[in-house]
């Protein structure tokens, strides 16, 4: 019954999003899409110790417990989602083996562990205009005054439910959005930055 | 334009909530034991005030949590936030309850 072709190992191919056939925008302000990496969203309850350490065990960097907060660690960029919910991005590669390593550590605590690798896209906005340019779809207040470095936030560009990052003083944000918005998101920040 | 405050997230922008009508309409504890009419009340009967209203939102693109609200429903002013399980703010203290401006 076999199907001796079904034995081969099939490499994975190298994954990509709707936006992934868009040159990336030069200029004052750029846009790309950032290379794949691996996601895994995490729940569990923050008021349990054990699974605040157990967590920060795993993902090498500790669970920011503060809304619209980031933790960058060694293994992986831990998100701030919501209550009981955080996002952590990570290395394709490594993702697998990171999931493993949560659902170890936490097997004896209430908690979900979910790989969405593929669910989202990250796009980057880096330039002078960076924030302007999200302001026309985004109605978050991205002052540098307001929206600090190592802070991120769910919010909406146009439609599309989007996670904001900003991972450091200049004026650089990563935008995360679910893999069918891609074309929508990119579209809409390319023809924005084309107007400003 | 309103600002809402989510009780996780904070302060934002009305258009990353969802509006999910009346809040805490108990579901009778055995459906098949109330009248026809008490679950149509149930199910469609609602106070549709003029003035302070407690009703359900959920922030749809922000944390996905649902919350509560307390809002006055003749200038859209919207007087308290809280999460579920916690007690409702008691209206009577609230300073939009004692505004005379308009009739209820």
């Amino acid at each position: 019954m076999a199907d001796s072709g079904r034995d081969q190992p099939v490499p994975d191919p190298a994954p990509t999003s709707p936006a992934g056939h868009r040159a990336p925008v030069d200029g004052d302000t750029c846009l790309r899409e950032l290379p794949w990496c691996g996601k895994i969203n995490l729940r569990g309850d923050p008021g349990d110790s054990r699974f605040v350490s157990a967590a920060a065990d795993a993902l090498g960097a500790a669970l920011p417990l503060e809304v619209n907060t980031a933790a960058p660690g060694g293994r992986a960029t831990v998100f701030h989602l919501g209550p009981d919910e955080w996002l952590a991005h990570c290395e394709l590669d490594g993702a697998a083996a990171l999931l493993q390593q949560l659902r170890r550590r936490l097997a004896p605590l209430h908690h979900a562990a979910t790989e969405v690798t593929d669910y989202y896209t990250v796009l980057e906005l880096h330039g002078t205009d960076a924030a302007a340019a999200l302001a026309r779809g985004c109605p978050l207040d991205l002052h540098e005054r307001v929206f600090k470095a190592g802070q991120c936030a769910q919010s909406r560009f146009g439609n599309a439910g989007i996670l904001l990052y900003k991972p450091g003083p200049s004026p650089l944000f990563q935008v995360q959005v679910r893999w069918s918005f891609a074309e929508y998101l990119w579209d809409y920040l390319a023809g924005v930055l084309d107007s400003l | 334009m309103l600002l809402i405050t989510c009780p996780w997230c904070g302060a934002r922008d009305q258009s990353e909530f969802s509006y999910h009508g009346e809040a805490h309409i108990a579901r009778p504890e055995r459906p098949a034991q109330v009248s026809d009419a008490q679950w149509g009340a149930y199910l469609f009967m609602r106070k549709n005030p003029k003035g302070l209203h407690r009703e359900r939102w959920v922030h749809s693109h922000g944390c996905r949590r649902w919350f509560y609200a307390l809002r006055d429903t003749r200038d859209d002013r919207i007087h308290a936030t809280y999460r579920p399980g916690d007690p409702p703010p008691d209206s009577a203290a609230d300073p939009g309850a004692a505004n005379p401006g308009s009739a209820t």
